[in-house]
């Protein structure tokens, strides 16, 4: 029988797995987006407790990114895929209910990617703000800018120039790790992936288009982080 | 919360532990010595060498591990040439197999943290080796190689410890280390959280034994950062500058 070739394989045509790889890479892209955003909000709220908290706050904030720091990725996703089901049961009983509620992998990923990356997220956004220099804030509080209007007008967009870059790192970190919630069963990129192998039995040209998508991705995103970089420091004079 | 549990699943995950560490330090010491080749291959204004290097750490940093863990354990088997040739005893391993992508994965990373090293050997030091007689592979053994490994250390104990948690990629080919036997363990008794907290516990407490050894090492290696533990030399104080100036 002849063999059918990689671009065979991975063509748009009749029969071909093109259109459903592309249509994995787009969900990859959504859960890391998701993960992502969940990320930030954990680690500004983190951020916030460790630079302005009171004790009690920063211990906690410190505890949690030392305790998502140092486990993996995986058994924090399978803590919530099996975890998120065993408590949405819980809570459902609680309600009457008898059946078993399952919390859906694309829910259960893109919570666990951005509690992970919300550690990472806390740390750039605190480095960021330690940038900021006092000059600035103590010049928004002598023309009488309340805390909010300053918060809004000069802290938050000199903090998200200082961290673009480190945004940018924790961005491919969580790209890959979303590749970890296709044990969850979610159809993500790396799923179909392994989808298409078991089907046609041509393992190796499958995860070898999804390495190249991924690098796809992480191409595309790192020239826009650099453009927005070059974009946002527009207004800083160097050397 | 079942807390008798809790001590009947930490003896059972803590077997996994062995499995673990050998994962983290076969592929951390393997891919150590990738790294310094390809750092070395950056650094040496060859073009082609530094093309290679550069194209090896966009493939190993631009995509996810579990990717390269599958093509090498599945992508490689499907192919005769592979299953007839003297490496398949090893590819056929699971064992080998994450051994291998770990490796190849973890020298992406470290030869930029090599690299950084020996960016930053002072010029001062390499002339001063220079005129004491000394070129080529004795002066990079005994003057830049140790300054960049001293100045490496730090990021590289922060390597290290991203190895012991991507070592957890290896339970999904199958190898029973610490969460392949966390993951079995759920699947038998249904005790999602107790499980996974005793796994999370071990990790942790594997990285803090490991960041406390690196940092050992750091403090060892920088002898001349310590405070002297002599007193007997008086050092300048404020006071005693000024009145000199």
């Amino acid at each position: 029988m002849q063999q059918p070739g990689f671009f065979e394989l991975m063509s748009f045509g009749e029969g071909g797995w093109g259109p459903v790889m592309v249509m994995g890479a787009l969900v990859t892209v959504i859960l890391a987006i998701c993960g992502f955003t969940i990320g930030a909000v954990f680690g500004a709220f983190a951020a916030w407790a460790k630079i302005a908290g009171n004790r009690t706050l920063r211990v906690t904030a410190d505890v949690y990114t030392t305790v998502l720091r140092g486990i993996p990725d995986l058994l924090v996703i399978y803590l919530f895929y099996f975890g998120g089901s065993a408590f949405l049961t819980w809570v459902g009983r609680l309600f009457g209910s008898d059946g078993f509620i399952g919390l859906p992998g694309f829910a259960a990923g893109a919570l666990a990617i951005g509690i992970t990356s919300g550690a990472q997220h806390t740390e750039v956004f605190r480095g960021a703000y330690r940038a900021v220099a006092a000059g600035e804030i103590e010049a928004a509080i002598a023309t009488g800018m309340p805390r909010t209007t300053r918060f809004r007008r000069i802290i938050a967009p000199l903090v998200l120039r200082h961290a673009l870059p480190g945004l940018g790192n924790v961005w491919q970190i969580v790209l890959k790790e979303s590749a970890l919630v296709s044990v969850t069963g979610v159809v993500e990129l790396l799923r179909q992936a392994q989808v298409g192998a078991g089907s046609t039995r041509h393992p190796f040209e499958f995860y070898l288009a999804a390495a190249m998508l991924y690098l796809v991705i992480t191409s595309i995103s790192s020239a826009t982080f650099r453009s927005a970089e070059t974009y946002f420091n527009r207004g800083v004079r160097r050397g | 919360m079942d807390f008798a549990f809790f001590w009947e699943a930490l003896l059972t995950l803590l077997p996994g532990v062995p499995k673990t560490l050998q994962l983290a330090f076969l592929s951390t010491g393997l891919g150590a010595i990738i790294a310094l080749f390809l750092a070395m291959m950056r650094l040496s204004g060859i073009k082609p060498l530094d093309w290679f290097a550069r194209a090896y750490l966009f493939v190993f940093r631009g995509s996810p591990l579990l990717v390269q863990i599958f093509l090498i354990y599945y992508g490689l088997s499907q192919f005769p040439e592979v299953r007839n040739s003297i490496f398949w005893p090893l590819l056929r391993d699971p064992f080998w197999c994450a051994i291998i992508a770990l490796t190849l994965n973890t020298a992406a990373y470290g030869s930029e943290v090599i690299r950084g090293g020996l960016l930053s050997v002072p010029h001062g030091q390499v002339e001063a080796a220079k005129a004491c007689g000394m070129s080529g592979f004795r002066l990079f053994r005994r003057i830049i190689l140790p300054l960049a490994i001293r100045q490496g250390l730090p990021a590289y104990g922060t390597e290290l410890i991203l190895m012991v948690k991507a070592t957890s990629l290896a339970s999904i080919i199958t190898i029973m280390e610490i969460t392949g036997l966390a993951a079995r363990l759920v699947s038998e008794t249904y005790l999602v959280i107790e499980v996974f907290v005793v796994a999370g516990a071990i990790y942790l407490a594997i990285n803090f034994i490991l960041t406390r050894l690196v940092q050992g090492l750091e403090y060892r290696l920088t002898p001349h950062l310590r405070e002297r533990p002599d007193a007997g030399i008086v050092m300048p104080t404020r006071e005693t500058a000024g009145e000199r100036a």
